[in-house]
């Protein structure tokens, strides 16, 4: 397998990223929407993006009460501020659709993704790698002697600059779990 | 009082519980059970259909000329995926259905079994929601909801697939006011500020309009009759989508016509030149709005619809009122009154007085014939000698809908039906049928042309069966009139398959359904075959001869704004530009 080439995160900044100053501006959100857990609901709120031509940059889903059968879906995407309030707008009125959150107006919150790497080497590759998943606080959850799996949860961003190291030290294959998102506070 | 009894005989009982009176459908495999329930009972009636998008479209028709939610019934498989362009047009033109679907057994659900299909897949798109029933349990009360989502909120059609062993197995009924109460409310009420802050633009205006659409039909007969005394009260001019006519009566004082491609210079060019614009109802269609950096471009817009995602949608408004429009017209019409009904008169004037010398330009005069039917001419006559009469009417889609839409007058809402979103040739004549079911005593006309007609033409059979005295008037210009136009103004002339070849002789085709046809070509003959249309006692098929190469104006040309519209002399080459040409 051949090393994977992972994709820089929507919203690094980086000084040589030369922006149109005319073009619309593009905002990045993440969206925690609470939906009836029916057969189907995934479907339809992708089905919505897709229908529309919005982004979805990350998505995850899971019941999280089970005794009213709530999901919570979290949905990051990108757009015009407009496509924002139209993506918020168009989730809120599906039938299954209890509440619409939107993290990144709605105040601090905390995001947290969690990722598997897979990194394959030896000698000198093999140390180094170890070490810097030490600083990124990634831990080791299988070895062989050719390889290692590390689990790591962080924000996107760390996790790409995690597999952005791993690259040129033999990442072979990687597992993330896309962002999953609470507000800061009560 | 807890019953039991089997799915099937669920449907019936909460179908009748719901006060569903009627049901379109067609019979298959998968829906037997249910059919044989049909068949033992006489409170619902059910209208066999000849093709199941017509069991849409006449539920469609039946749904918007009683404010009712239309029902219809079909099999799994292609009985299903003959509804989905019937359930996409009542999903754009916002029409409360409840539409049943067979299902293969649960046990074999994913088998690719006979006349399978992944119904709520397929239907997902297209629906408002739908629900697949697995445990009969949970039928009755899913039907109920089914009503509940249908007719709140933004209305929209709603489907629920039942495989067969639901439908034989037995269970408990959950009775309509023992149903869980939906968390599904949309809100009714207006935001107070927001009203108040349209009232106290309302004030001040010097050039208003009120531009309403069919948000005010589907929020009821209340919400036209608050609308017309508003404008009465104020004295604001008012026009209209395709969808909203007949809100506002087209003989009253402040009536501007229909705006959009095809609508009236004075509404048109009262949009571009207004400077308060109340959208009431409507959704800045692009049929409507044409190049949206000229859309009415000194002008401050409120927008008063139930659905929250239309609003800023396409048009961004400065006063966005999220409620039923009935509810907000009586908060927003007692505001204004409490605080003395004030507008500005010496604006109103001028502005009125601007509207005249627009309306003098007569913009839906066309040049007559003695020798051949203008269209234009023949819907004036029908205007003539129907107005006034218990008349309901259906159209096709084409040139003759624009015309009708231009030429018939509508004094009252819920009588014209017309597949505006979607635009659906073929929806005409079974919508024709449904609105004759609900109506029976009503003169129902469809204004037609040859080439929607026959696209649906097999619900004759319907009509006759059921003694549906439907009128269906063909404007026959043996070409796809509109597709023709288009490609004369935008594609050289080159007429590239849009004639109406080997047509039918409708007079025979008339006969061979058992009803009475006609055909006339000369102006002379057509006030007594109009005559004898509506005398005869049954399904009639008018082959109104038409000029051929008519054009419908006026009409603001793709990517145009609404001050560069053409009317009827225009010089019609070019007049589209590269960029106009993308756009549809
Ligand atoms: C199902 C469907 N297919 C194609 C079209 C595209 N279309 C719009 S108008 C039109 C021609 C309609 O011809 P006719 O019914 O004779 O009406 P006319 O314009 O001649 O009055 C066509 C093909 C459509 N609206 N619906
Ligand atoms: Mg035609």
């Amino acid at each position: 397998m051949s090393p994977l080439n992972i994709k820089k995160s929507a919203s690094s900044h980086s000084a040589y990223e030369l922006r149109d100053p005319n073009a619309p501006v593009i905002e990045t959100h993440t969206l925690a929407v609470i939906v009836e857990n029916e057969p189907g609901v995934l479907a339809r709120v992708i089905g919505l993006f897709t229908a529309r031509g919005y982004n979805i940059d990350s998505l995850t889903v899971a019941e999280v009460d089970h005794t009213s059968h709530r999901s919570r879906i979290t949905v990051v995407t990108t757009g015009t501020p407009e496509v924002i309030v139209q993506i918020k707008a168009q989730l809120a009125r599906m039938v299954p659709v209890y509440e619409v959150h939107d993290l990144t107006v709605e105040g601090p919150a905390v995001q947290r993704e969690l990722a598997l790497l897979k990194v394959a080497g030896k000698g000198e590759a093999r140390i180094e790698a170890l070490r810097l998943a030490e600083i990124f606080r990634a831990h080791v959850v299988d070895s062989t002697l050719e390889s290692f799996v590390f689990e790591m949860t962080g924000t996107p961003e760390k996790i790409d600059s995690f597999a952005e190291l791993m690259r040129p030290l033999g990442l072979r294959e990687m597992a993330r779990t896309g962002v999953a998102a609470l507000s800061r506070g009560v | 009082m807890t019953r039991q009894m089997t799915g099937a005989r669920m449907v019936v009982q909460a179908l009748k519980d719901q006060g569903v009176e009627v049901v379109f459908g067609y019979p298959g495999g998968a829906v037997l059970p249910i059919y044989d329930e049909i068949f033992q009972q006489n409170d619902i009636r059910h209208i066999l259909v000849r093709h199941e998008q017509g069991a849409i479209h006449m539920a469609e028709g039946y749904a918007r000329s009683t404010g009712k939610v239309g029902v219809a019934l079909v099999t799994s498989g292609p009985g299903a995926t003959n509804a989905v362009t019937g359930l996409t047009d009542a999903l754009l033109d916002s029409i409360p259905l409840v539409v049943l679907t067979g299902q293969v057994p649960t046990f074999m659900i994913g088998t690719d079994a006979f006349q399978e299909a992944d119904t709520i897949g397929i239907t997902r798109p297209c629906t408002k929601h739908n629900w697949l029933v697995k445990d009969t349990e949970k039928l009755s009360e899913t039907i109920h909801q089914a009503f509940h989502v249908a007719s709140h909120g933004r209305p929209g059609p709603v489907l629920i697939d039942i495989p067969k062993d639901v439908q034989f197995a037995t269970g408990t009924y959950t009775p309509m006011e023992k149903t869980r109460v939906s968390h599904y409310q949309p809100r009714v009420k207006g935001d107070p500020e927001a009203i108040a802050a349209m009232v106290e633009m309302m004030e001040t205006a010097e050039r208003p309009v009120f531009y309403t659409g069919g948000g005010v039909i589907n929020s009821g007969v209340k919400a036209s009759a608050l609308l017309r005394e508003f404008v009465a009260a104020t004295g604001f001019p008012i026009t209209s989508t395709l969808m909203g006519l007949g809100a506002y009566p087209a003989s009253g004082t402040a009536w501007l016509g229909m705006l959009g491609m095809h609508g009236l210079y004075e509404a048109n060019l009262a949009m571009h030149g207004c400077d308060l614009m109340i959208n009431i109802g409507a959704r800045f269609d692009d049929r409507i709005t044409g190049r949206i950096p000229d859309f009415s471009p000194h002008s401050k817009k409120v927008h008063v619809d139930i659905d929250p995602s239309s609003i800023n949608k396409v048009i961004r408004v400065d006063v966005g009122i999220v409620g039923d429009i009935a509810h907000v017209l009586e908060e927003a019409l007692a505001l204004w009154k409490s605080r003395g009904s004030r507008v500005n008169k010496v604006g109103l004037a001028k502005w009125w007085a601007q509207i005249a010398t627009w309306r003098a330009v007569k913009c839906l005069g066309y040049k007559g014939s003695t020798k051949v039917i203008k269209p234009q001419y023949a819907l004036e006559r029908l205007e003539a000698l129907t107005k006034g009469m218990d008349r309901y009417i259906t159209t096709e889609v084409g040139q003759h809908q624009m015309w009708a839409a231009q030429y018939l007058g509508f004094e009252a809402p819920n009588r014209w039906m017309t597949s505006g979103g979607l635009g659906t040739m073929g929806y005409g004549l079974p919508a024709s049928i449904g609105v004759q079911i609900a109506h029976p005593d009503s003169l129902v006309i469809n204004v037609a042309g040859e080439a929607s007609w026959l696209m649906n033409m097999q619900e004759m059979g319907t009509a006759m069966q059921f003694r549906a005295p439907v009128k269906q008037f063909i404007l026959n210009n043996e070409r796809l009139g509109m597709v023709r136009q288009w490609q004369e103004l935008l594609h050289g002339e080159r007429y590239s398959q849009s004639w109406s070849e080997s047509l039918p002789d409708f007079v025979k085709l008339a006969e061979a359904f058992g009803c009475k046809g006609v055909q006339v070509t000369d102006p002379k003959d057509l006030d007594d075959a109009i005559m004898e249309m509506i005398r005869y006692d049954g399904p009639f098929i008018f082959d109104c001869r038409v000029e051929k190469h008519e054009n419908c104006f006026p009409m603001i040309p793709s990517g145009k704004p609404h001050n560069e519209m053409l009317l009827g002399d225009a010089d019609t080459q070019g007049v589209i530009g590269a960029k106009g040409a993308v756009l549809v």
